[in-house]
């Protein structure tokens, strides 16, 4: 019984946090929203050389997650879920470059499918890409593509981009919370610190509490202890408060594009949907509790 | 990383779950707030204690096992989801008995101990004041020295005190200094409530039955044999036992999965459950597993060698709003039939309670805010 990270899993995240810490992610992902794949591309490099892209294949679900909490942290745009999650286990090998997939009804679209070096729908590759969407989150660029016999998804796959989206979610919360703590004990207002008012300090308790109990989920169902359907489902309701109450306590300066928050408030509100909505997840949850013939009832 | 327990702590569970399943009563007890359930659960302490399943991260000499903390969670599990009772004694074998391990003379320790740990003894804790709650230190019962007879006289009243309209001692906070202010120069004691001077009132909770109770005290002599701690230190001393009331020690994760899984099982029975039940079924579940796993890691950090601090107040938050929300959503579940008399019923009305005491969930908050975010302390007075 030891349930925290170990020495290298600590180190591997102190490493991830260096490189991206120092990396201005921020630019990347700006200059990827506006179709400028360069800066994001010579992240992907590195962190492609740090072993990020080879976790699936050759580390276990925890560094997977370790990965992802940092990518999330970070705000790294790019197919990352697809790419260092999805496909590797699908197709049973590691991806060299960029990669992306379309896994209807799940994942609709195919993200950053302009600059994917393979496109997938379910296992199968295809060529032709359709018309660009926009999503909430401008960095994430979606592509329409069809193709034959997408099916079910991979189900071991499909749970590590549920893990890793879950994951995600939990950095993109944490780093909304430790922003808006900055914020609250810089920002005055008649006469005091904005974070001294009660009304905010409980704001954020509740945030800091929702996420510190999302967070052993994740190296739970990294460790196949729960469904990642749990991870996903409290990662993505504790990300949300988080993006809900940043947003707030920054008043309207949070609301501003120019303001670096509103990249992870998008991130937060696209991942909530994606790799399986909350709707799916606890109905997935159900049926393993009572048995689908139960949940129909229900 | 890993979750799996070593062969000694399987071996373990599997005495404990076996024992219980032999011994758990097959009917639940009567409420521990009656005299009639008062009596049952004393009794099943003192089965516990023969079998040494009543303490048992005690030391072997007061009828524990010298159990590690992985294997107290392991217990409590195992005894949550076996359905027994609830502890009649936990207010001196979880939140009294740390401290008095940590504080108390080699003396006390002999004395105290062991009956507690069979349920002979029950103590009640009396922290609150009328005009003491969440600001606990605006305390204002007086303990006055006594030179001559060796001891302090103890005057005022207390009140909310849990268990003290059956139990026999109790423990709590005096102003033992006039002069000092707030949280200096108060004392901890311990009394019997039968001692001269003690008028025990009891208070009909929300359920009508009484789980707490007044405690007035008039001229009442403690001798210094039952002060705990130093004199004067009070604060700090108690302070331990608040950290153990809201963190690990009261609300074992055994308890959430338990009943959780409870809730699954009602929700599988009800022939056609409200549509909106489903979701808040399976959030209950997630939520009492993440209780499960978060311990999991506190119990790592702890056995590391490092201590809960304000952690404890991030899960005292959760655990009481996770109770309530479980056992609403089983009223839910019981439709127009959930107002009749049940052990959902029982459970909702105390998981009430949980937001409140302990230091309520505000107070909390502040804790996590000031401590934990390390935001701007509140200004007091």
């Amino acid at each position: 019984m030891r349930f925290v990270l170990d020495e290298d899993q600590r180190d591997f995240a102190a490493a991830l946090q260096s490189l991206l810490a120092g990396a201005d992610t921020v630019r990347a992902a700006r200059a990827w929203a506006d179709g400028d794949h360069g800066p994001g591309l010579e992240l992907w490099k590195r962190l492609a050389d740090l072993g990020v892209l080879s976790l699936a294949t050759e580390a276990t679900p925890v560094e997977v997650a370790v990965a992802f909490e940092a990518l999330g942290r970070h705000a790294v745009p790019g197919p990352w879920i697809e790419s260092a999650a999805y496909l590797p286990v699908a197709l049973g090998r590691t991806l060299e470059g960029v990669a992306t997939v379309a896994l209807p009804p799940h994942v609709p679209h195919a993200l950053d499918a302009d600059v994917a070096d393979e496109v997938y729908v379910g296992s199968t590759p295809v060529t032709e890409v359709g018309e660009q969407l926009t999503s909430v989150d401008r960095t994430r660029r979606l592509f329409r593509v069809t193709g034959d016999g997408a099916g079910e998804p991979h189900p071991e796959a499909f749970d590590l981009a549920v893990l890793a989206t879950a994951a995600e979610l939990l950095g993109a919360g944490e780093r909304v919370l430790a922003d808006a703590v900055t914020y609250v004990k810089q920002r005055k207002q008649f006469g005091r610190e904005i974070g001294s008012y009660q009304a905010v300090k409980h704001a954020l308790a509740d945030v800091r509490i929702a996420l510190d109990f999302a967070r052993p989920l994740v190296q739970g169902a990294a460790l196949g202890e729960v469904d990642v359907s749990a991870a996903k489902v409290a990662c993505g309701d504790a990300a949300y408060l988080a993006s809900r109450t940043g947003l707030q306590v920054h008043g309207a300066i949070g609301y501003t594009q120019e303001f670096d928050l509103s990249l992870w408030l998008n991130r937060i509100r696209a991942l909530v949907t994606a790799w399986g909505t909350p709707a799916f997840h606890r109905g997935r949850l159900l049926a393993s509790l009572v048995g689908p013939d139960a949940t129909e009832a229900g | 990383m890993d979750l799996t327990l070593s062969e000694s702590e399987l071996a373990f569970q599997a005495e404990a779950r076996e024992w219980l399943a032999a011994n758990v009563p097959a009917e639940p007890l009567p409420s521990m707030d009656t005299e009639a359930g008062w009596a049952a659960h004393q009794e099943w302490e003192a089965r516990l204690a023969e079998a040494r399943w009543s303490v048992v991260s005690w030391p072997a000499e007061y009828h524990g096992r010298d159990a590690s903390l992985v294997e107290w969670v392991v217990f409590e599990e195992e005894y949550y989801r076996a359905g027994a009772p609830g502890r009649v004694s936990q207010n001196g074998i979880f939140l009294l008995a740390p401290i008095i391990f940590d504080h108390g003379t080699p003396e006390q320790q002999d004395r105290f101990l062991p009956s507690m740990a069979t349920g002979e003894k029950i103590w009640a804790q009396c922290w609150s004041e009328p005009e003491a709650g969440s600001d606990l230190a605006s305390l204002r019962s007086t303990a006055r020295r006594d030179e001559e007879r060796g001891g302090w006289v103890l005057n005022g009243q207390k009140t909310w005190s849990s268990r003290a309209a059956f139990a026999h001692w109790g423990f709590g906070l005096f102003r033992s200094d006039p002069e000092a202010q707030r949280h200096a120069g108060l004392t901890y004691f311990l009394f019997p409530l039968d001692a001269d001077g003690i008028t025990v009132r009891p208070i009909a909770q929300l359920d009508g039955e009484a789980g707490f109770a007044e405690v007035f005290f008039e001229d009442v002599f403690v001798p210094d044999a039952d002060v705990l701690g130093a004199p004067g230190d009070g604060w700090r001393v108690a302070m331990s036992t608040a950290g153990n009331e809201r963190g690990l020690s009261l609300r074992s994760p055994g308890r959430f999965c338990a009943a959780a899984d409870r809730l699954v099982e009602l929700y599988r029975g009800t022939a056609q459950p409200p549509a909106a039940a489903a979701d808040r079924v399976v959030d209950a579940w997630v939520k009492a597993q993440a209780y499960r796993l978060y311990t999991w890691g506190t119990v790592t950090r702890l056995a590391a060698g490092g201590d809960m601090g304000a952690a404890g107040s991030v899960n005292k938050v959760f655990w009481s709003e996770l109770d309530i929300a479980l056992h609403e959503t089983a009223l839910d579940l019981l439709g127009p039939e959930a107002e009749v008399a049940s052990t959902w019923l029982d459970g909702y009305t105390f998981s009430l309670s949980g937001p409140i005491y302990a230091g309520t969930n505000e107070i909390q908050r502040n804790i996590v805010a000031e401590r934990i975010l390390g935001l701007p302390r509140e200004v007091r007075k």
